[in-house]
């Protein structure tokens, strides 16, 4: 049964003087290597080059702001059902008198909790928020040392409510 | 300053020899008497035998002395086999071959006139004048030697054979 | 200060050899290779120096205190030793009158010396494999060992024809009697016996078998650490440098180049410095292009290929070249 057209026919036959001496041999390797000596490389000099993510990459989540600086999430729970990984935890509140400018809906997340070693970065919570609250972004989720500091609570994923701090997702919402 | 040299070369091929025979581990022996072999070199050099030296050291300390060394890492022979030591006999044989062997060098050198230092010049030492010494000269011991070391050769071939 | 200047000079090429190991390699792998300390990186032999010579020295238990630092000194002295006979001028060239030689001992028996010393390299090795009390580190002193004996006599034999030739064996007088054609269109299967021997002499892949890190961790320098380690390291590019300036030295004419005649005197000389020079540093590429193109024999293959197909090759070359010198 043939899988693939690639595969190639194997034979042990006795090799002939030409091959016993592998010089021939070690000369066609040494022109390989010369040849990928001319050749250039495909390395990236990270820190002082970034190199380009896709623009459907899916990284770190961003809990997005409103024009005024409300935080859009209004705690419905769509995206911890739609979470195949179970990754997010969040605990509901009620939106008290004088907060109006905090939070857009009369319901807010107290908590919001994501576990980025549970999370697959599926981009289904974003696909399940009717808020606009929750997007990926093409920030890499940072290695850390405890197993503790990969849930990335509240005050990690709120975007800051100063202009320049707000977090560009409109590469990713332009696609779609 | 010639004089000197040659006492300090003397001195370590003395040493060097005693270490050999007197060290309890294999492996100083060995190393020791890779001291010896240079010191010897050493004084080759000092008598203007240039190739001698240099084959010397390449065919004793490069060779020989590696072989001997691997053998004894092979075998870790690191403390002087009981074996040897409780058979009687062989001690006797020793002491014995050991008195001959006094004798043959002995005499050899009673019987040996020294040529005088002095004539020891440059050329003497070159490959030239040696390769014409041995076979003119000493034709019949080289060839001898050579039949010896086919003979040999040829034994230790058939032994490792007879193995299979 | 001949001997200064060329102890200074192997010592540096010896270092820049590491870092151009490391750009060769990364350049036939499609990579960058060390650019960071300094420009081009070409700072990293120093960094990597200091920092051999800060890291931790370790001795392991029940080895031998004496003979453990005796390994790398002896390995690194041998190695340093190779490159005072190789002539880097024509002998006696004049300059305002006075009469110079680049060369620092013209022995008659040079080509000798240098095997001597060679076969003097693996003491170092030995020692230190046997004295670091290891397992790993014996068996790969016994591999050096055996492997330095094996190809010794090959290397040996491959360079008989280029003595009947020049009737020498002194490396200025076999240097000189190139000058009409290079030995290696004249002897060019001894060449090829001597370059094949000659790596395996240096302990470079593919005859690396004993520091082979496959099966015996690092070979006999398992135990070293600290500069002890960077001796052995070392001393094995240092001996890269020696085997290339030989090679270069026995069958690529030394110092001569096309052409020498017709320039002067003096101007010759120093282009023949550079000649030299230069074939020598194509032949550390060569080691290095050799190292990042075939992989490593087996230990049996090895013994084979010294045994059974270079030395018969070796002696029938003696016999072949000794036929037409006599009758011819």
């Amino acid at each position: 049964m043939q899988l693939t057209n690639r595969s190639k026919q194997v034979s042990n036959k006795e090799m002939t003087f030409t091959e016993r001496m592998y010089l021939p041999a070690i000369v066609g390797g040494l022109r390989v290597t010369f040849s990928h000596m001319l050749k250039k490389g495909a390395t990236v000099q990270y820190p002082e080059q970034v190199r380009e993510h896709s623009v459907i990459f899916r990284g770190q989540h961003v809990l997005k702001r409103d024009a005024e600086g409300r935080e859009n999430c209004t705690a419905c729970g769509l995206c911890a059902v739609s979470c195949p990984a179970e990754a997010i935890t969040i605990v509901a509140g009620e939106r008290q008198k004088g907060e109006e400018h905090l939070y857009r809906e009369e319901k807010y997340a107290v908590e919001y909790d994501i576990n980025m070693l549970r999370c697959i970065f599926c981009g289904l919570c974003e696909e399940a928020c009717p808020k606009d609250a929750i997007y990926l972004t093409d920030r890499i989720v940072a290695s850390n040392y405890e197993r503790s500091d990969f849930i990335f609570h509240k005050e990690d994923l709120v975007e800051k409510v100063a202009l320049e701090g707000r977090i560009d997702i409109s590469k990713r919402k332009k696609d779609k | 300053m010639d004089q000197v040299i040659f006492y300090g070369l003397a001195l370590i091929t003395i040493v060097g020899a005693l270490a050999t025979i007197f060290s309890r581990n294999a492996m100083y022996s060995v190393l020791a008497l890779v001291v010896t072999f240079f010191a010897m070199s050493g004084l080759y050099l000092q008598l203007k035998a240039e190739f001698v030296a240099v084959v010397h050291i390449i065919v004793y300390a490069g060779a020989i002395m590696v072989l001997f060394l691997f053998v004894v890492m092979m075998l870790n022979l690191n403390t002087v086999s009981t074996i040897i030591r409780s058979n009687v006999n062989i001690k006797w044989i020793a002491v014995l071959a050991g008195i001959a062997m006094a004798g043959i060098l002995g005499y050899g050198a009673y019987a040996t006139t020294l040529p005088a230092r002095g004539d020891n010049t440059a050329e003497n030492g070159t490959v030239k004048i040696l390769g014409k010494m041995l076979f003119n000269e000493y034709l019949l011991p080289f060839e001898l030697t050579s039949v010896l070391l086919i003979a040999t050769m040829v034994g230790v071939i058939v032994l490792t054979k007879k193995e299979e | 200060m001949l001997a200064v200047i060329l102890f200074v000079i192997t010592l540096g090429i010896a270092a820049y050899s590491t870092y151009f190991e490391r750009k060769v390699a990364a350049f036939m792998q499609d990579r960058i290779g060390p650019n960071r300390a300094g420009p081009l990186g070409l700072l990293q032999p120093i960094a990597d120096g200091v920092k051999m010579i800060f890291k931790e020295e370790h001795r392991p238990t029940g080895s031998n205190r004496i003979l453990f630092i005796l390994g790398p000194s002896i390995a690194m002295l041998t190695a340093l030793m190779t490159s005072a006979v190789i002539p880097w001028s024509p002998k006696y060239f004049e300059i305002g009158g006075q009469k110079y030689a680049l060369q620092i001992a013209d022995i008659n028996v040079g080509i000798l010396y240098i095997f001597g010393v060679v076969s003097l390299g693996v003491y170092g090795i030995l020692i230190g494999g046997w004295s670091s009390n290891n397992k790993y580190s014996l068996l790969g002193a016994v591999r050096a060992s055996s492997q330095m004996i094996s190809y010794e006599l090959a290397m040996g034999l491959s360079i008989i024809p280029i003595i009947l030739g020049s009737e020498s064996l002194q490396l200025s007088a076999i240097v000189e009697s190139q000058h009409e054609i290079w030995n290696v269109f004249k002897y060019p299967f001894g060449f090829l016996i001597f370059l094949i021997c000659a790596f395996a002499e240096t302990n470079r892949t593919p005859f690396d078998l004993p520091e082979c890190e496959t099966e015996l961790v690092g070979g006999y320098h398992t135990e070293y650490t600290s500069m002890k380690l960077g001796f052995f390291l070392f001393s094995e590019y240092v001996n890269m440098f020696a085997s290339s300036a030989v090679i270069s030295t026995l069958f690529f004419g030394g110092y001569h180049f096309p052409g020498m005649s017709l320039l002067p005197a003096g101007v010759a000389v120093l282009v023949g410095v550079a000649v030299l020079f230069a074939k020598i540093v194509f032949f550390i590429f060569f080691f290095m292009w050799i190292r990042w193109t075939i992989p490593r024999f087996r230990y049996d293959q090895l013994m084979r290929l010294g045994w059974q197909v270079l030395m018969p090759l070796a002696i029938l070359l003696v016999v072949v070249y000794g036929a037409i010198f006599s009758f011819i």
